[in-house]
């Protein structure tokens, strides 16, 4: 039970997946303008990554691993992740219109969001089996919902500031981000 | 100019994939902590690019356009494979270097951006050239970036120490937040010296959505759903508007 906290608090707040490590920085940058269209995201990812965590570990675990074709786990996990994402789209356009118009219109942003293939290879690369796979994955997709969260929260506010003519526009966001990322170095000194 | 010779040009200086076109951000801010780092992710990613135009290319009359995604995604994916293992074979430390983001070269929106854009509608020599120039000029951006970053943060260039003792590395530009703070300076130069950049809406780029990601929040998709939502309505109020005057028809020829 202690190992699967640490992983959790270390995938979201020590090693956050945009600060740290820079994966799922388009939809970062792009889609943090409101804070209910980043939450609306954040809901995504979360639901993506979790569900894409354990399905890749399962075929890694069982079929990947099995058969010795370890090497394929690019091709298998992308492909696994394409076809996830459609999928979720169509389930839930047949039985859920109220979450489908709440999420729906990010699902397709994602299927290219390097963070839900980053989480499945970084599991690979740990040797967690399927508990710990999709804790991280929910750990990371957190972090994520976090710092989007935040960055939008911010975002409405610079909106009411004097930015100089030059920094207007994405700078300012990046500006913006390196400050969040300086703060979120202060979970690295998190004794666990 | 030769045709080469202009895609070459196109991809290094004109439509600089990092500097112009804004594409690909993640591996530009994660691995350039120093020059050498830059320089193997660039080289990495050239090579797959180009293998990349020249298969799609050679592949563009066999893919149906209805799964063209999903086939490029194959074909990157398969390159992306074979490089890595060549790697762990051949170059192991650059692998250890770049650990993850070498497999993560399948989701850099500059390959398949480039396939959908030029491959897939070009012949094979253009395309190989089209992929070579734009890797080249991811190359150098990185190299550049990285470059910057290491003497700031490190002191040396390439591993070279540059400096006198006397100056004390900034190490902030070796970590996390400097990636962030170099790409904001970056930026904002450009808006002040009005250079084209994706980031004041000047680049050009000619991909499926815009591929202005950092203004596109999404709103691109909903647009897209949108407009079919509203033809399907449309085409179903046709129908069912066709269907009543028919039925009309039928009763006003019975009376």
């Amino acid at each position: 039970m202690k190992e699967l906290i640490m992983i959790i608090v270390g995938s979201a707040l020590v090693n956050n997946v945009v600060l740290s490590q820079f994966l799922g920085l388009c939809p970062f940058l792009g889609v943090s303008k409101k804070t209910n269209t980043a939450a609306g995201m954040g809901g995504a990812v979360v639901f993506v990554i979790t569900v894409a965590s354990a399905l890749c570990s399962i075929i890694y675990e069982q079929i990947l691993v099995r058969l010795h074709m370890e090497y394929l786990q690019t091709i298998v996990f992308i492909l696994v992740i394409a076809c996830l994402v459609q999928f979720v789209e169509l389930v839930l356009k047949k039985y859920s219109r109220a979450l489908y118009s709440a999420l729906g219109v990010y699902l397709p942003l994602i299927t290219t969001n390097c963070a839900v293939l980053g989480v499945a290879l970084i599991n690979v690369t740990k040797e967690y089996s399927l508990v710990p796979s999709i804790i991280n994955g929910f750990g990371t997709a957190a972090g994520f919902t976090i710092a989007i969260i935040i960055m939008a929260g911010i975002r409405e506010r610079i909106e009411y500031n004097d930015v100089p003519k030059s920094f207007q526009g994405s700078p300012i966001v990046l500006v913006t981000a390196s400050l969040m990322a300086i703060a979120f170095f202060g979970f690295a000194g998190l004794k666990l | 100019m030769n045709k080469y010779a202009e895609r070459l040009y196109n991809g290094i200086i004109k439509e600089n994939p990092t500097f112009i076109i804004m594409l690909g951000m993640c591996p530009t801010l994660a691995v350039t902590t120093s020059g050498n780092n830059g320089l193997y992710m660039g080289l990495t990613t050239t090579v797959v690019l180009a293998a990349s135009n020249l298969l799609i290319s050679a592949l563009r009359k066999a893919i149906p356009d209805k799964v063209r995604i999903p086939a490029y995604i194959v074909v990157v994916a398969s390159l992306v494979t074979i490089v890595q293992l060549l790697l762990e074979a051949y170059l192991p430390v650059v692998n250890e270097l770049l650990g993850i983001y070498i497999p993560l070269i399948v989701v850099n929106c500059i390959i398949l951006g480039r396939a959908e854009a030029y491959a897939a509608k070009n012949p094979i020599g253009v395309s190989l050239f089209d992929g070579i120039g734009m890797g080249l000029g991811f190359t150098a951006a990185l190299t550049i970036i990285g470059s910057f970053r290491e003497i700031l943060g490190a002191g040396s260039i390439f591993g070279f120490k540059i400096t006198p003792d006397s100056f004390e590395p900034i190490t902030i530009f070796i970590l996390a937040p400097g990636a962030l703070l170099t790409m904001a300076l970056l930026t904002a130069l450009q808006n002040k010296m009005k250079l084209p950049s994706a980031t004041n809406g000047s680049g050009k780029n000619n991909i499926g959505c815009g591929g202005d990601c950092s203004h596109c929040g999404g709103s691109i998709c909903t647009t897209n759903r949108e407009v079919i939502s509203a033809k399907n309505e449309i085409a179903s109020a046709k129908a069912d508007e066709a269907k009543k005057s028919g039925s009309n028809n039928n009763n006003e020829k019975e009376d």
